[in-house]
């Protein structure tokens, strides 16, 4: 297994690593550039602890080999909380208590966000179907519901100010 | 939504109501930015120089002896640093023994960090490699070599103390760890008498906490110092100090534990697990750090497991109502061993308890067996006995009330002990200073609107689809004092402990024994303490889970956290209150009792005016004392703990709703809605009380209708990873209202009571009632969770 040269975008910043193949990219953000904001709660798939922004796309970082990323650009929670892109769910999440532990947390604002990106006005219904990858053993979901609703309410409130 | 105190309660309540009171509001918790944003730090983000990662070689076999153990292969692997197996660790970690003195009788056998003669469940530990990586010890560990022989599985519960059983532990006799009967009035007279009697066998599945955070400990043992500092995810960071320095030979102030971000806990993380304490005796042994975290199929064979009871019930009823008697008939299969230091009898323990107590019924028999088994150990998880208890009783409950045809809502309001019957004891002998049961109950049918639910549900019958309503009532056992554990010889602190401090900047720093597992027990403590001291509450700062800067004490389990070391910080800060008042005097040339803190700043006690800010007598106090009056010495610092004496618990009660829709062609089962109306005394913080009510539920969902832990015959595991085992997810989750009735205790003079698992106590309880409801037209009831499409099919006859 010969580590293979990997170069690609974290949170904007060019990263040039040696990685074995066999090392999945939640490792490799965790362990070797210290993102440890990206959490690890199952490592097959289905808990969405490790969910990151690749390309645009959500995808799990536990089901991706980081060696797949050559080129690619990848935004964890680190990045998107300091662009400010997702400061308003946090508050909400803040404000809602919609987080207890909180390892779930960072999983779910980065599944939140994209749901709302696609989907500005979404109702109950919805934002629970899409947050059904993401496991919260803590919580019992009520209150991220509320904290993703009040964000979407937030944003249409905002948006149609502006207009 | 805001509480209104209940300012009519027995002690001292007025002092909640100082100026700027922060009790009673929902102050968001001031650990969450940090987590929302990703920064948290967990004891899996734990890196330390020179730190190597353990993997454990874990037996394939529920039973088998270990003939040999060949480790040359591993040794020789990429990046190893050493190879251990038991009898190695045994030279550094002595064996224990999980039971208490008071739970007379109960036996296990001596325990190893990795097992030595003999592994007795599949995944148990019987080596371990470290090295530099997890990936490599992963790597090793297929090279070592273990040859078994295969031994008799114990797996059936039901036939673990039949003659023809082989005995898992010889030398104890027979696979039985502890029996406790009860008998209280004249339940045979009682059952005799009675105009009916209905029986029924209830299941409850083994189920498992599955924390999002598996289990995590860096152990760093500094052979310099001869100290081990060990980060460890634990609700109890002294009793892991105890344990650690007991087993690996070190004195106590020699052990420090650390206990950072938790990523849940439930009663997962209170226990002492073998293969942590081997990553700390491996620590010591290879004088470098080391760190074990659980992967997912480890933490589903380790993590303890839960329930697993077969219960047997019986109530007597007369034709008017009257519940006359209860019967029960427990059995528990717990593993191969009782867990340490806690032990696996205290769920059997509490359903003897509780079974029947929300009722007057003074006619009570109950037996319970614990019984060792090859499978997983099982111990106590968020809400120990309370479900079984709450889904035994309830459930007869509503088939009683079948029987002689009342409404569910009646039977429960006969036979609740009143509102004004207290102080009181049940059946079972449990102490209740004041519990509100109608109150609970009237308020619930208010929230539910029960009359429009009905017609809803007339309404759905008539177009085929059936939905059921259930309800449950409950008791929940928190603030426990030494009854628990301290009579019974472990060595688990039931008082805390709460230090304060003002800074130079008339800043507040505290130090509690509790620990933070998310639920809010820091920003609680800065509720109280700012309220107490007189500090906008961003001026607190608190810290917890380090056995170095805290005072000695329990942690944070058994719904104890607001309800003890609330009190202890409420305390402590009455008297750096007092402490920087009486400074404050002196500098002012005023009475200190005339003089208040508030908001930040020394006042009029009477009118309120301003006299000087806190940052002011900060700077005289530590910069110029030489200014202070001969014989002024302040003492900015002050501790207080706390323990509950009149009552060895505070009992709090509580009732849910539940209302389901269930497909009779393909079983499932839908949950509309669910309520809950709880009383944990005075409520220190309503959006965290409602948000572990209701996170408690979900925990109490997940195994009514989800959650198994599913064994063959041989002992092997069927579904451990998340992908077989159903965990709820938020599609299925129903929205949750919660409601409140206030019922402080007289105990402490904050008055608050435990409420973290008041949720998980009823939840499966009414669902499973709700159920029945929905199933009453096809004659068919169900009393075995996880309530799964299969047993619903089965129920009705259609597989
Ligand atoms: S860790 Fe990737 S989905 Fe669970
Ligand atoms: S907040 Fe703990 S898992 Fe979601």
């Amino acid at each position: 297994m010969t580590p293979r040269p990997l170069s690609f975008m974290v949170n904007g910043e060019t990263v040039r690593l040696l990685v074995d193949p066999r090392r999945h990219l939640g490792d490799v953000l965790r362990e070797d550039l210290g993102l440890t904001g990206t959490h690890l709660g199952c490592e097959h798939g289905v808990c969405g602890a490790c969910t990151i922004r690749l390309d645009g796309e959500i995808v799990r970082s536990c089901l991706t080999l980081a060696v797949q990323c050559e080129g690619a650009r990848v935004e964890t929670i680190e990045g998107l909380s300091d662009s400010g892109e997702v400061a308003d769910l946090q508050e909400a999440f803040r404000n809602r208590n919609a987080l207890q532990c909180g390892y779930c947390t960072p999983g779910m604002i980065v599944t939140a966000q994209d749901l709302l990106l696609r989907h500005p006005e979404p109702t109950r219904e919805e934002i629970r179907e899409h947050l059904s990858g993401n496991y919260c053993r803590c919580t019992g979901y009520h209150a991220i519901v509320d904290a993703v609703a009040a964000t979407a309410a937030g944003r249409t409130a905002k948006g149609s100010a502006a207009a | 939504m805001s509480a209104k105190l209940d300012t009519t309660g027995p002690t001292g309540l007025s002092e909640l109501d100082r100026p700027n009171s922060y009790i009673g509001r929902s102050v968001p918790r001031p650990n969450l930015t940090r987590l929302t944003q990703g920064r948290g730090q967990y004891v899996s983000d734990v890196v330390l120089p020179r730190m190597g990662h353990v993997a454990f070689v874990r037996s394939p076999h529920a039973h088998a002896r270990i003939v040999s153990i060949e480790t040359a292969a591993a040794k020789a692997a990429p990046g190893v640093i050493a190879v251990v197996t038991g009898r190695e660790l045994a030279g550094v970690c002595t064996p224990w023994i999980g039971v208490l003195t008071h739970l007379k009788g109960l036996k296990s056998a001596p325990q190893h960090p990795i097992a030595i003669e003999k592994a007795s469940w599949q995944g148990e530990a019987v080596a371990a490699v470290v090295a530099q990586t997890r990936a490599q010890a992963e790597d090793a560990a297929e090279l070592v070599a273990v040859d078994y022989e295969e031994l008799p599985v114990v797996t059936d519960m039901e036939t673990a103390l039949d003659p023809g059983t082989p005995v898992i532990h010889p030398e104890l006799g027979d696979n039985l760890a502890w029996e406790r009967l009860h008998v209280a009035g004249d339940p045979d007279a009682a059952f005799a008498s009675a105009d009916h009697v209905i029986e029924a066998t209830f299941g409850f599945g083994r189920h498992t906490g599955v924390t999002l955070e598996p289990r995590a400990v860096v152990a760093d043992y500094n052979a310099g110092d001869g100290r081990l500092t060990v980060y460890q995810a634990t609700q109890a960071p002294h009793m892991i100090q105890n344990i650690l320095a007991k087993h690996l030979d070190l004195p106590e102030s020699q052990v420090r534990v650390l206990c950072k971000d938790v990523g849940g806990s439930f009663g997962i993380k209170v226990h002492v697990y073998a293969d942590e304490v081997a990553t700390a005796a491996l620590s010591k042994l290879l004088r470098r750090p080391v760190k074990f975290v659980a992967d997912r199929i480890e933490s589903f064979v380790t993590d303890i497991h839960a329930r697993d009871h077969r219960v047997k019930g019986r109530i007597g009823v007369m034709n008017d109502g009257t519940i006359t008697a209860f019967e029960i008939d427990d059995l528990t299969g717990i593993g191969p061993y009782s867990m340490y230091p806690r032990t696996s009898a205290i769920e059997a323990n509490q359903v003897v308890n509780f079974t029947g107590g929300q009722y007057t019924c003074p006619n009570y028999r109950a037996l319970a067996r614990v019984v060792f088994q090859n499978k997983n150990v099982t111990c106590q998880y968020r809400a120990v006995g309370h479900p079984i208890a709450c889904s035994v009783t309830e459930g007869l409950v509503d088939l009683a009330a079948r029987r002689i045809g009342m409404d569910p809502v009646e039977i429960r309001r006969k036979n609740v002990i009143p509102d004004d019957a207290y102080p009181c004891q049940s059946s079972a002998g449990m102490k209740f200073e004041r519990l509100s049961h109608q109150a609970a109950l009237e308020k619930l049918l208010d929230m539910m609107d029960l009359e429009a639910l009905r017609a809803d549900q007339a309404e759905a019958r008539r177009r085929g689809i059936h939905r059921g309503i259930g309800i449950a009532s409950f008791i929940e056992v928190t603030n426990p004092s030494a009854a628990f554990y301290g009579v019974g010889g472990a060595r688990i602190s039931s008082q805390d402990g709460v230090t304060v401090r003002m800074d130079a900047q008339g800043s507040i720093h505290v130090a509690s024994s509790v620990t933070e597992q998310g639920q809010g027990a820091e920003a609680v403590t800065a509720q109280v303490v700012a309220t107490a001291f007189g500090v906008p509450i961003e001026r607190v700062r608190v810290v917890t889970g380090d056995t170095d800067n805290t005072p000695y004490g329990g942690g944070t389990w058994a719904s104890r956290a607001a309800g003890i070391g609330g009190e202890a910080a409420w305390q402590a800060g009455k008297v750096l209150r007092g402490n920087v008042l009486s400074v404050a005097g002196a500098i002012l040339q005023a009475q200190a009792e005339n003089l208040d803190i508030r908001d930040g700043l020394v006042v009029d006690a009477e009118t309120g005016r301003e006299r000087m800010p806190l940052d002011e007598v900060a700077r005289i106090a530590y910069f110029r004392p030489d200014t202070l009056p001969p014989g002024v010495q302040p003492e900015f610092v002050a501790t207080r703990h706390y323990v509950p004496k009149r009552y060895p618990f505070a009992f709090t009660n509580g009732i849910q709703g539940s209302y389901v829709e269930v497909d009779a062609e393909t079983g499932f089962i839908k949950l509309l809605k669910h309520w809950c109306v709880e009383d944990c005394g005075t409520i220190l913080n309503p959006q965290l009380v409602d948000e572990q009510v209701r996170g408690g539920i979900v925990q109490g969902l997940g195994p009514a209708l989800y959650e198994h832990c599913l064994y063959d015959e041989h002992g092997q595991l069927l579904n451990g990873n998340m992908a077989d085992y159903l965990v709820p997810m938020a599609f299925e989750m129903p929205d949750i209202e919660v409601g409140h009735v206030s019922t402080p205790t007289g105990e402490s003079e904050l008055g608050a009571k435990g409420a973290g698992e008041a949720g998980t106590a009823g939840a499966a309880a009414a669902v499973m009632n709700a159920v029945n409801d929905a199933l009453a037209p096809f004659g068919v009831v169900l009393t075995s969770i996880p309530m799964t499409p299969e047993r619903v099919l089965r129920a009705l006859g259609r597989v």
